[in-house]
């Protein structure tokens, strides 16, 4: 924050908490207090772990600071499931990735065909069926919008501390919680 | 046969020496003409290798242009970009050249509205996007080389996956840059049937 700006919004207070003083006559001026703490510290409560994603806490009088975007993992190492037969996550960037009615990005290097030319994990045969279980030539159109299931992931912090146990943690957790 | 005279009559004015004007004066006349009509000329064919120029029509501006706005190689993080001669116009002079010739049937569907409208440039997008594969898969992708030089490429710095590939289809030279990467600046058409990578 800039002097002018310090010295101007400690001249809005000053006449904020006369003007609040004279009117009411109150043994209490903490009402014009309570928003000015919220604006003088805002810091504390802007951070990317807020789960109030757009103002993070900020009073309505203030602007948030819009936070750093998150970057894309592309690393290319494949992440272990948090659960059976969850879709797997994309370890690459996807940028630019046409999947429309004409084309399929995603489907030129995991598609059967390709998949050991770009040395890609094939999708599964279970996207080449349609819902009664025949396997058609191409992807199943019920199966072509990859992104509905599979997503990448990014660096940004969880919004919020996550509890979930997958099932290989509960089984092997199981003997013990027996003794 | 009196056109057959006028026409002789020509080919002796132009085979006769100069008369009245002083061959100095013919030499540097004609020196400096030249330069001038050269010079105009290259000007004219440089101000048709313009991106403003292309976009200058709304057949580029609405569709192929539109389209490139939101891919890398019109938005980065280092602000190099390409514009549309940068792509679809060699760079050596006389490849230059006779893509303008080709060109003169651009002007032509210009002319008669062959895509003046977004429908027609979508019935048409498959058959101009295979003139532009093929003019590449020829050139051994050229245009994109002019500025992605595998030479300099550090595939290191590349991730791992497009690292690998790389180096296992570039360098071996048994793929060209548009057989994985068409539509890397512009929508793809209907690609049932291309093979693709």
């Amino acid at each position: 924050m800039k002097p002018v700006q310090i010295l101007n919004f400690a001249a809005v207070l000053v006449f904020g908490l006369l003007v609040g003083h004279q009117c009411s006559r109150a043994p209490a001026p903490k009402p014009a207090a309570t928003p000015t703490g919220s604006v003088a510290v805002p810091t504390t409560t802007q951070t990317s772990r807020s789960i109030d994603a757009l103002r993070r806490g900020a009073d309505l009088a203030t602007e948030p600071e819009s936070l750093p975007l998150a970057r894309v993992e592309n690393a290319d190492i494949k992440r272990a499931r948090a659960y059976p037969m969850q879709p797997p996550t994309i370890p690459h960037a996807i940028d630019g990735y046409q999947v429309d009615q004409h084309a399929n990005r995603c489907m030129l290097c995991h598609g059967q065909v390709n998949s050991t030319q770009f040395q890609a994990p094939p999708v599964s045969v279970t996207h080449y069926m349609d819902r009664d279980s025949q396997v058609l030539a191409e992807i199943s159109p019920r199966r072509y919008f990859c992104v509905q299931c599979h997503v990448v992931q990014t660096d940004a912090k969880p919004l919020i501390a996550n509890t979930y146990t997958g099932a290989d943690d509960i089984l092997a957790a199981t003997p013990a919680a027996r003794e | 046969m009196a056109w057959r005279e006028r026409i002789l009559g020509i080919w002796r004015l132009f085979n006769s020496p100069s008369r009245h004007y002083s061959l100095m004066f013919l030499t540097l006349g004609g020196f400096i003409a030249g330069i001038v009509f050269w010079g105009g000329f290259n000007t004219a064919l440089e101000a048709t290798n313009t991106e403003t120029f292309c976009t200058s029509c709304h057949e580029m501006k609405n569709n192929v242009f539109a389209e490139l706005k939101s891919t890398i190689h019109y938005s980065n993080r280092s602000g190099v970009r390409a514009t549309c001669p940068d792509c679809h116009v060699p760079h050596q002079w006389t490849s230059k050249i006779a893509r303008k010739m080709q060109a003169s049937k651009e002007v032509w569907g210009k002319i008669f509205g062959t895509i003046d409208s977004r429908e027609k440039f979508l019935d048409k997008r498959r058959e101009l996007a295979e003139h532009e594969w093929a003019r590449l898969k020829a050139n051994d992708s050229l245009e994109c080389r002019n500025c992605h030089n595998y030479n300099s490429m550090d595939i290191t710095r590349q991730s791992p996956r497009a690292g690998a590939i790389h180096e296992r289809h570039l360098l071996s030279g048994d793929k060209t840059c548009i057989d994985c990467h068409k539509g890397i600046a512009h929508q793809l058409p209907d690609m049932a049937g291309v093979p693709q990578g």
